[in-house]
């Protein structure tokens, strides 16, 4: 996995709460056995017509966003179904953080082993950041992970909170089955000692 | 000893190692897998010359692409893609070692209806799979719940989940329930209460004279539903029903280990002084027949209710809920049981057991659909269908007009050919209403079976109580 490195990009705004992951990357794309590629269809059935047409009003086609690198969303951001592609989806597009009040736990767990950050804040600081968001393409906004700070356009600083294993494993760009092989005494010692005592599992 | 949870006791049973910030790796008993989200695991399993390290505890089934109808075994009946995939799943178990249930064998099945069936799942155990419906196993009291395709790999490569322990929720059910309101009303009906993010950072322990009263089939569709409400997972303490419906089961342990199993099993409840963070309430006697309205499983109504408006809600609800109306093409204020349907789905992880088909035969039984609904029925799995043959259902729901389908996810995620044309409206007895959930533009109500069962036979959302 490539590390996470500090950057600013432009934020796309979208204040909808609950943003399923069929919405993200509906089902007719699940079928790769591939990992990569599904850029080109996150949000698809929001993002273009029944014919395959851009819709022009969908924020991430408008020539602002195109090139956003941040979403800046509503509560309960991915919930729904466990498919990975989503972040990957994400990922391919080119988002490296989204910011909400709320995620989904599996989209979670998902995006921080896929180098994404996500970053969870009170909806009042939320407000914040989708009106800077909302400026468009010359706002840009800064994400720290060392210091943990998001500084908007106009150089407000907020902080946020990452768990410490997760944040070193984006800094470090960490394979998370080979950070658990470094343990697997453990695993040989639990499972003779869990085979013996529950024998039918 | 500190008094501890249901789901205390199964995590504490289960941490191979605890780093100092409370990381844990949490061994997996039992992990399922489909063809979706495994070929990128194996892959690359492949890539870093990995092995699965417990092929014993690793059971793989197709389930989300294949078709449900009577000519499957012809693969043309399948797109390029969907093929590519059950392809792959055939080549990925046999290549590594695991368990196998083949499209062509009568145990295939949805993957959560297959695993209690054949005996896989038991209580105290965990179980995991690349699907967030995994949550359905939580009524065998085992800590079961969704994973993303990272994880599918880090359990096939180690057996273990890198987990951070959950907060525990307890949502209890008091009493007894009304005629016509079933195990689908319940866990709607909680998700009523809680929101679709209610739940997130909870594992729910369901409890109470309701949930104790309802047969395992009624259980699963309980905890299955558990993810719509945000919750890790959905728990219910194993109890004789538990245990007789393990008992005998192709691979649940027998003779003295049976015994053994079942000393252990019986340790398996929350202890009275345990400590909960939060507590939700509800009487058995308050819950309707409910169907949804919007995009959102939060979206709940009794179903002698009306078409809510978007000024009737709060903050982001307000704009959520006037883009579900929208969407679903409603008028506020519209009673529910107006609404015309054009499909009527059964089946899915959710209530595709066969309960499920005995609810909705018992009200489909001497009576026809409407003229123009398309209905079917998708068993959970090739068992449920056989079962339900055997029962006489399946005529009934013949005789009635239903489309009698081969087991699958089918029309509940329409990754095969069952989807819904756009504005085409659905009751089903799936678990998600999501915007296109169901095909591109399609409309989905979800319900229990006997309401599902009504709709077809009126061609409206119907009150089941009324057909009873």
């Amino acid at each position: 996995m490539d590390k996470f490195e500090n950057f600013s990009g432009v934020a796309a705004p979208m204040p909808m709460i609950n943003i399923d992951t069929d919405m993200i990357i509906p089902k007719q794309f699940l079928k790769t056995i591939k990992r990569s590629g599904l850029g080109v269809n996150l949000f698809d059935e929001m993002r273009y017509d029944g014919d395959g047409n851009e819709i022009a009003d969908f924020v991430l086609n408008k020539p602002q966003y195109r090139a956003a690198e941040i979403i800046v969303a509503g509560k309960n951001f991915g919930c729904g179904s466990s498919r990975e592609h989503a972040p990957w989806a994400i990922k391919d597009f080119g988002i490296r953080c989204v910011i909400a009040p709320s995620f989904a736990d599996i989209f979670f767990n998902n995006s921080f082993k896929n180098g994404i950050l996500l970053i969870t804040l009170p909806q009042e600081q939320i407000d914040v950041l989708m009106k800077d968001a909302e400026k468009g393409a010359n706002a840009r906004m800064e994400i720290d992970l060392d210091t943990q700070t998001i500084t908007t356009s106009d150089g407000e600083s907020i902080g946020f909170e990452v768990d410490a294993f997760k944040k070193h494993c984006l800094q470090e760009g960490l394979d998370d089955i080979g950070l658990t092989m470094a343990n697997v005494a453990s695993i040989d010692t639990f499972e003779a000692a869990a085979s013996a005592a529950r024998p039918w599992v | 000893m500190s008094p501890k949870t249901l789901y205390d006791k199964i995590w504490d049973a289960h941490v191979a190692h605890e780093a100092e910030d409370g990381t844990s790796l949490l061994y997996i008993d039992r992990h399922l897998v489909h063809e979706v989200t495994s070929p990128q695991a194996f892959e690359g399993l492949r890539m870093a010359g990995r092995s699965v390290r417990a092929p014993d505890k690793t059971i793989a089934v197709p389930d989300h692409n294949v078709p449900t109808t009577l000519d499957r075994d012809n693969a043309a009946t399948m797109t390029e893609d969907s093929r590519i995939q059950v392809e792959a799943l055939d080549t990925n178990a046999k290549e590594f070692g695991i368990h196998y249930y083949p499209v062509s064998d009568v145990r295939q099945g949805i993957v959560h209806i297959v695993g209690p069936e054949q005996g896989w799942t038991l209580p105290g155990m965990t179980v995991v799979c690349g699907d967030s419906h995994t949550a359905t196993h939580g009524a065998f009291g085992a800590l079961a719940h969704g994973i993303g395709t990272s994880e599918v790999e880090h359990v096939l490569a180690t057996q273990t989940l890198i987990q951070q322990k959950s907060k525990n929720m307890k949502v209890e059910i008091t009493g007894k329930l009304r005629p016509g309101v079933t195990a689908k009303d319940i866990t709607l009906s909680v998700i009523g209460e809680t929101g679709t993010a209610g739940g997130t950072g909870y594992v729910i322990e369901y409890c109470g004279e309701a949930i104790r009263d309802l047969s395992m089939e009624g259980r699963m569709t309980v905890c299955n539903m558990a993810i719509e409400g945000g919750a890790r997972a959905g728990l219910i303490a194993p109890d004789e029903k538990t245990f007789e419906y393990c008992m005998g089961r192709p691979h649940a342990p027998k003779g003295a280990q049976w015994e053994a199993a079942l000393n252990w099993w019986k340790t398996l409840y929350s202890d009275d002084d345990a400590e909960w963070d939060l507590v939700l309430t509800l009487k058995g006697e308050d819950i309707a027949p409910v169907v949804t309205w919007g995009t959102s499983p939060e979206d709940v109504l009794p179903i002698t209710a009306t078409v809510p408006a978007a000024s009737e809600f709060e903050g982001g609800k307000v704009d959520a809920a006037q883009r579900s109306l929208d969407y679903m093409g409603l008028t506020p204020g519209t009673p529910l049981n107006e609404i015309e349907i054009d499909t009527v789905f059964i089946g899915s992880c959710t209530n595709g057991r066969i309960e499920d088909l005995r609810a909705a035969a018992e009200i489909l039984k001497g009576k026809k659909k409407k003229d123009g609904i398309r209905a079917m029925v998708v068993p959970g799995s090739g068992l449920v269908r056989a079962q339900a043959e055997e029962e006489g259902l399946a005529d009934i729901f013949k005789e009635a007009g239903f489309e009698w389908r081969l087991a699958g996810c089918s029309m509940c995620l329409a990754m095969n050919p069952d989807q819904l044309a756009p504005q085409e409206r659905c009751a089903a007895t799936s678990n998600r209403n999501f915007e296109g959930r169901q095909g591109r533009g399609g409309r989905t109500h979800l319900v229990s079976p006997g309401m599902a069962a009504a709709a077809a036979i009126t061609g409206k959302l119907t009150d089941v109580r009324e057909m009873m």
